[in-house]
């Protein structure tokens, strides 16, 4: 089923949940939406389950506006962060929920929760109540609860955010191969960028209520229109700095106080154009300490990540973050050459903080 | 912290037994000093025949009479009426007031604006931060006979008959009374308790495919069950005991013990009887009984409802 979302904004008395969202998605399409904590993206979800009725907008599944549907008429799969799962009632009991309800045969009940049940792995577990059930088996509950309707729509509230680290791992894999398998078009919330990277096919960026950008995962990484999505995205965040780009003899040339570093002609151009002071952004994983480094810095802290050491080198009065292997030791203090790789730079005009590479 | 409570065997568990009782001095205190003594005074002025009549300072010219007012009581022709009184009084207004429309009051509240709701809940709320003798006086305005009555004044200006409201429905009218009362107990309580369930619960109900209906009863009536039969449990002893607004209303009339129930006979045997005679001990007779019965009820309600499952161990490795 498609989604479309047109110009949506839902708010609270004065408080602006989330404003002036447009968003289309695609049949069995896989969407995150990403952004910090209070942006609106719960707002979003439950204004598209029906539970909050939108302050302006549309909202149409295919054809159809929902607008004024209730939630029960919507045919939606729910996975909650808080798992919601039913404390008085059986795991049986909780997944067969939706279809006690819809009013299903007691016999058919039985076949699809145990079905339902089987694939997430806890059938062993279906005469157990919530409270007696680790969280990642709770999360599979609710999981087979939200699957068990056959829904038209799958929606996910940072479903994996109380689990921990590796359990998150093994249901991210999870999740996205049951949704590839059925098919259903699923919109997955979450603050966390790694897990939108990782399992979307496209990532609505959100910030203060607004959308940042609505983009593929790698596009966003590699051509964010706007610098809180550089910053958002990518992990650890990219540098930024203000310099002064300019032009010379067909030359172009980044430069800040300690710092001047040669641009290509693809890269350079825009921002050479744009009168005054831009801001650069450049990712961690696109600076190297390298004998033949143009830059000379001083390190000030290293972090060892264990595969890698997150280094903070200061350049002046400028402070960047930089991956570097473990195999050359590196301290507090020590003097560095920095090579940039300025192919990779990015550049935001200072009052929009819109890319000045990239137009929307 | 189980074991050390049941083998105190170190210094250490020691101490913690001793918080464990110091944490509960306080309300034992209180149990002791306004419960047992008390319960064990009338039990003792049960026993006697103490009276205005026979009074003397000399406490020790007071008569032990065994259990003769208890016998007196089994063959008094009124009890048998008091007592069936009292079980109606209690099971109406709890079932109508106290429970169900506490109850209804409780999810209507909850399901209109928050604001709205608050303000519904706060009316309901003035009967019982009334005094009982203005809020009585009030009821009694109202429904008095022609020419006082409010009502009644109404039924004038429209030409319809006059009636004495609470003479011909005393029974309405105690019940009426007291639920207004009772009802707000039952509305903070259930209030509260639905206002605690998780809204991702209650959202996950409606997008699982439930109306609100559907959602009152397979989510918050289950998970609200404690609350309600504390509730009603709470409130049955409380109703058990109460008179002062039935003492105001109709004073256990209208002819003989119409609505008299037993709280109130107790008081009029043994404070405030007709012929100016007290009778302290046949009075404290009425109260013991009283005290058994609420005891009694007390622990049946504990077995059936199984309220020990409330303080169920916590699951810290759930946390
Ligand atoms: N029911 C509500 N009443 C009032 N304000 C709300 C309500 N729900 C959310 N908000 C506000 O709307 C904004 C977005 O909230 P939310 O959608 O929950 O953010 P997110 O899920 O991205 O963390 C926040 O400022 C929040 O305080
Ligand atoms: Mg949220």
């Amino acid at each position: 089923m498609k989604v479309f979302i047109d110009q949506l904004t839902k708010k609270f008395g004065d408080v602006i949940g989330v404003e002036d969202l447009t968003l289309h998605i695609d049949d069995g399409e896989f969407v995150a939406f990403l952004g910090p904590s209070g942006c609106g993206k719960t707002t979003t979800l439950l204004t598209l389950a029906g539970i909050y009725k939108p302050t302006e907008g549309e909202i149409r599944f295919d054809e159809r506006v929902v607008n004024r549907v209730p939630p029960k008429d919507r045919n939606i799969g729910m996975v909650f962060q808080s798992y919601a799962l039913y404390p008085h009632m059986t795991v049986f009991q909780n997944i067969a929920y939706p279809l006690k309800l819809k009013k299903v045969a007691k016999a058919v009940q039985h076949e699809r929760v145990e079905q339902v049940a089987t694939t997430m792995g806890i059938g062993n577990l279906l005469d157990r109540r919530p409270g007696q059930l680790s969280g990642g088996q709770q999360q599979r509950v609710a999981l087979g609860r939200a699957l068990v309707k056959e829904p038209d729509i799958l929606l996910f509230d940072e479903p994996l955010s109380n689990l921990d680290a590796r359990l998150r791992l093994t249901m991210r894999g999870e999740i996205k191969h049951l949704q590839k398998d059925l098919g259903i078009t699923s919109i997955y919330v979450t603050h966390d960028q790694v897990e939108a990277m990782t399992m979307a096919d496209r990532i609505a960026v959100m910030n203060g209520g607004h959308l940042q950008a609505f983009d593929a995962p790698d596009e966003l990484y590699s051509r964010p229109k706007t610098q809180f999505v550089a910053g958002f995205v990518g992990n650890p965040p990219m540098n930024f700095l203000s310099v002064e780009v300019s032009q010379a003899e067909g030359r172009y040339v980044a430069q800040a106080a300690g710092l001047r570093l040669e641009i290509g002609r693809e890269r350079g151009e825009r921002p050479a154009s744009h009168a005054g002071a831009v801001v650069m952004g450049i990712r961690p994983e696109d600076i190297q300490i390298s004998e033949d480094g143009t830059v000379a810095g001083e390190i000030y802290i290293v972090e060892p990540l264990g595969r890698e050491d997150l280094i903070d080198v200061r350049v002046g009065r400028h402070s960047f973050l930089l991956l570097a292997s473990t195999e050359t030791q590196h301290h507090a203090g020590e003097r560095v050459k920095l090579s940039f790789d300025m192919e990779k730079a990015q550049f935001f005009d200072p009052q929009t903080e819109k890319s000045l590479l990239w137009r929307q | 912290m189980r074991n050390t409570a049941t083998a105190p065997n170190s210094r250490g568990a020691w101490r913690s037994v001793l918080g464990a009782y110091g944490f509960m001095a306080p309300a034992g205190a209180l149990v002791i000093v306004f419960f047992l003594i008390p319960v064990a005074i009338i039990l003792y002025l049960s026993l006697t025949n103490l009276a205005s009549s026979n009074f003397t300072s000399n406490l020790a010219a007071m008569e032990f009479v065994g259990l003769k007012n208890y016998r007196t009581l089994l063959n008094d022709q009124f009890a048998r009426k008091i007592f069936f009184n009292t079980i109606f009084y209690v099971l109406f207004t709890l079932s109508i007031f106290n429970v169900t429309l506490a109850l209804i009051v409780s999810l209507l509240t909850t399901h209109i604006d928050r604001g709205a709701g608050f303000l519904f809940r706060a009316l309901w709320i003035l009967p019982r931060i009334t005094s009982p003798v203005v809020y009585i006086l009030i009821w009694k305005r109202m429904m008095a006979e022609a020419p006082f009555g409010i009502l009644n004044q109404f039924n004038t200006w429209l030409n319809q008959p006059t009636y004495n409201y609470i003479a011909t429905n005393p029974w309405v009218f105690v019940v009426v009374v007291n639920g207004f009362i009772g009802l707000s107990f039952g509305m903070i309580i259930f209030t509260s308790a639905i206002e605690s369930i998780p809204k991702d619960l209650l959202n996950a109900s409606l997008v699982d495919g439930s109306s609100k209906l559907q959602r009152i009863r397979y989510v918050i009536l289950p998970l609200i069950r404690w609350p309600l039969l504390f509730v009603f449990t709470y409130q049955t002893l409380s109703l058990l005991t109460s008179f002062v607004e039935i003492q105001l209303l109709t004073d256990g009339g209208p002819g003989l013990y119409r609505t008299e129930v037993w709280s109130l006979t107790a008081y009029h045997r043994a404070l405030s009887n007709y012929f100016g005679n007290a009778q302290w001990g046949y009075g404290s007779a009425f109260a013991v009984l009283l005290v058994l019965i609420g005891v009694v009820l007390a622990v049946i309600y504990m077995r059936v409802f199984r309220f020990d499952e409330l303080v169920a161990e916590p699951r810290v490795e759930n946390l």
